[in-house]
């Protein structure tokens, strides 16, 4: 809307702001202080998916939620909700999911957009070729009243990435392998495209899963320039353009893309056809090898024999064969129909370890039911693994779905951060596939041995 | 939000690098609708133990760390979720500014936003604040520096616009409303 300046940062008009319950009730408070209301009630859409229960009767059959301060966030976020004019998808509503999964699912995510929620993984949104970043409360708040934030140009990233995957490696490895050479510092301070024929080639759902963990990289934003992949997948979705509208829109988004020849402040290349299935051994996203591959036998500090002391590991060690007491399939990383199909592409006809318990979270309501329609429930739980309603669940465990202190999860989410999943519980983060074989097999597991 | 100008006090020290969020303020405690009391859980699963009780080899259990106010922490602080109830905590428990060679972009804004002041220094400084915990420094935000016992300041940098907001206790919230003429202009363009 404004310039920055050297004395201010620019003003930029946000097109769509998402919100959910955790990090908006201090949000609506402020705004109540003032006496402010929401300047653009139809350009911002609320939905529940981090406190949510998965458990259907507690969804849907008037079951208590376990959790009372969870309960109490989300009676919250109805009451602003209602009082303020927002759009709330609720509960029990069948469009209701993870803010990252429904903003796309529905149409509301464009290219060229820009797009705010208090949540770092808002990064998502750039599949589609948006401006989408994680915000705090307090600059939710900002966006309820004015629909506005203050914000310095950031600095710009190529993530070139060039020739086919092989078999069995997926979207998933593709960005652990990214955030592994980076490191977990290595974005910050800039947004990042990724580009190149490797990116060019993946669907939707695949770009979704690059992007949103562009933040663990620590970019705040990361994105893919539109093309007739993101007009097909956008093209006839509830909330999208119609008509003539959505041949302007066209039209429109075709300007976006990054000029030939453009220049960045930094490029990086990869080769697809070097990446393996890859999985996190450590406590931050960076710490990643190959499946086939040894825990680092050395590291440069504490922080890595912290790491290993965490997760009871030891420096040297294949990573492969490791035992796993837990598998979750879900997260706004891979709870799409496409990473739901995956996983049951290895679990098919085969059944989970014994001992081991495997938690399939689709990522919204409207996956769940594609998947129902398919028999995807039913190749999980013929392989023993238990089939829930949508929502964050055990990415972050704050609905009660957590891994018990010690417990190693194999898990399709983004952080492996200590605790993450539960007070004491050790994550290795993987694609679905990974997830998938590692739970037939109770042990972490190549997924190419089962394909 | 309270003004912040200079501030002398001791330091406490966590020398880890990439400290994240779900450590700073684990994900169980989000579920508050308020900002209040948040302190009481920082760094919970690293101040306490299974059972809640104090971790006494902990740097904040400690009772040289009473009152510190400045946070001094490896490189990369703050990285992971957006949530601002990782300053929020780190407020309530006291501190007022974070010191780090590099701090994640989310939790810099949210810190600014809240009065607590990131100071992003160079190698050496930092190398010799990790090496030598409890040292009394001096923040100096309208001059942009940290000084250190020896004498040696460190420069940081600080965005202009934030900079005014902290020193002047005012938030951009004010700003942003004032604008209101030219964001009903903008909105009838588009």
């Amino acid at each position: 809307m404004a310039a920055e300046t050297a004395a201010t940062p620019a003003v930029l008009y946000v097109d769509l702001h998402l919100v959910h319950e955790v990090t908006s009730p201090q949000a609506f408070a402020l705004l109540r202080e003032r006496g402010l209301r929401v300047r653009r009630p139809e350009l911002t859409l609320a939905t529940m998916d981090h406190s949510t229960p998965t458990r259907t009767a507690q969804v849907f059959g008037g079951a208590p939620i376990a959790i009372e301060s969870a309960a109490r966030q989300i009676r919250e976020l109805e009451v602003n909700c209602a009082q303020f004019g927002v759009e709330l998808l609720g509960l029990t509503s069948e469009q209701r999911g993870i803010v990252h999964i429904i903003g796309p699912e529905l149409g509301l995510t464009q290219p060229g957009k820009t797009i705010v929620c208090g949540d770092s993984h808002t990064s998502t949104h750039g599949a589609v070729g948006a401006l989408a970043f994680g915000i705090g409360t307090t600059e939710v708040g900002h966006v309820l009243a004015t629909q506005c934030l203050l914000q310095r140009k950031p600095r710009t990233l190529a993530i070139e990435v060039e020739g086919g995957l092989r078999p069995g490696v997926t979207a998933k490895d593709l960005i652990l392998a990214i955030i592994g050479r980076l490191g977990v510092g290595g974005g910050t301070g800039h947004v990042i495209e990724y580009r190149g024929s490797t990116v060019r080639a993946l669907d939707m759902d695949e770009r979704m899963t690059v992007c949103n963990m562009s933040i663990e990289a620590g970019a705040r934003a990361g994105m893919i320039a539109p093309d007739e992949t993101t007009y097909a997948f956008l093209a006839g979705r509830p909330r999208a353009p119609r008509g003539a509208a959505w041949e302007r829109a066209v039209s429109e988004w075709q300007a976006l893309p990054s000029d030939p020849g453009a220049r960045f402040d930094r490029e990086v290349r990869f080769d697809a056809g070097a990446i393996e299935p890859m999985i996190t051994w450590g406590t931050n996203p960076g710490m990643v090898v190959p499946v086939t591959g040894a825990i680092p036998s050395q590291g440069s500090d504490a922080v890595f024999a912290r790491a290993l002391s965490y997760m009871g590991f030891e420096a040297g060690q294949p990573i492969r064969d490791r035992p796993v007491n837990v598998v979750f399939i879900g997260s706004c990383t891979n709870a799409r129909l496409s990473d739901l199909r995956s996983a049951a592409r290895v679990l098919r006809g085969r059944h989970i370890a014994r001992g081991l318990t495997m938690l399939v979270v689709p990522g919204s309501q409207q996956v769940k039911r594609q998947a129902e329609a398919e028999g995807l429930d039913r190749i999980f739980i013929e392989a023993g693994a238990e089939w829930r309603e949508s929502g964050c669940s055990m990415c972050l465990g704050m609905n009660g779905d957590t891994v018990a202190r010690g417990e190693y999860a194999v898990s399709t989410s983004n952080r492996n951060f200590e605790g993450r999943q539960g007070a004491g519980a050790r994550t290795l983060l993987a694609s679905p596939l990974t997830a998938a074989a590692s739970a037939v097999r109770g042990r972490v597991t190549d997924p190419r041995e089962l394909l | 939000m309270q003004p912040f100008t200079t501030l002398t006090s001791c330091t406490v020290v966590l020398p880890a690098a990439n400290i994240d969020t779900d450590q700073i303020i684990p994900a169980r405690f989000l579920t508050t609708t308020t900002r209040a009391g948040l302190g009481a859980h920082l760094f919970a699963d690293w101040r306490y133990d299974e059972r809640g009780m104090p971790r006494p080899e902990f740097v904040l259990n400690r009772p040289e760390s009473a009152g510190c106010r400045i946070l001094v922490a490896g490189r990369n602080f703050g990285c992971g979720s957006s949530r601002e109830h990782a300053p929020w905590a780190l407020l309530d428990h006291g501190f007022r500014a974070v010191v780090s060679t590099e701090i994640a972009d989310i939790f810099r804004t949210n810190a600014l936003k809240n009065g607590l002041l990131p100071v992003i220094v160079d190698e050496a400084s930092s190398t010799w604040l990790l090496a030598n915990p409890g040292v009394e420094v001096t923040v100096d935000l309208a001059a942009g520096t940290l000084t250190l016992p020896t004498g040696a300041k460190a420069s940081f940098p600080i965005e202009a616009f934030a900079r005014h907001c902290l020193l002047n206790g005012v938030d951009e919230l004010g700003y942003l409303l004032s604008r209101g003429r030219a964001i009903e202009a903008y909105e009838r363009r588009t």
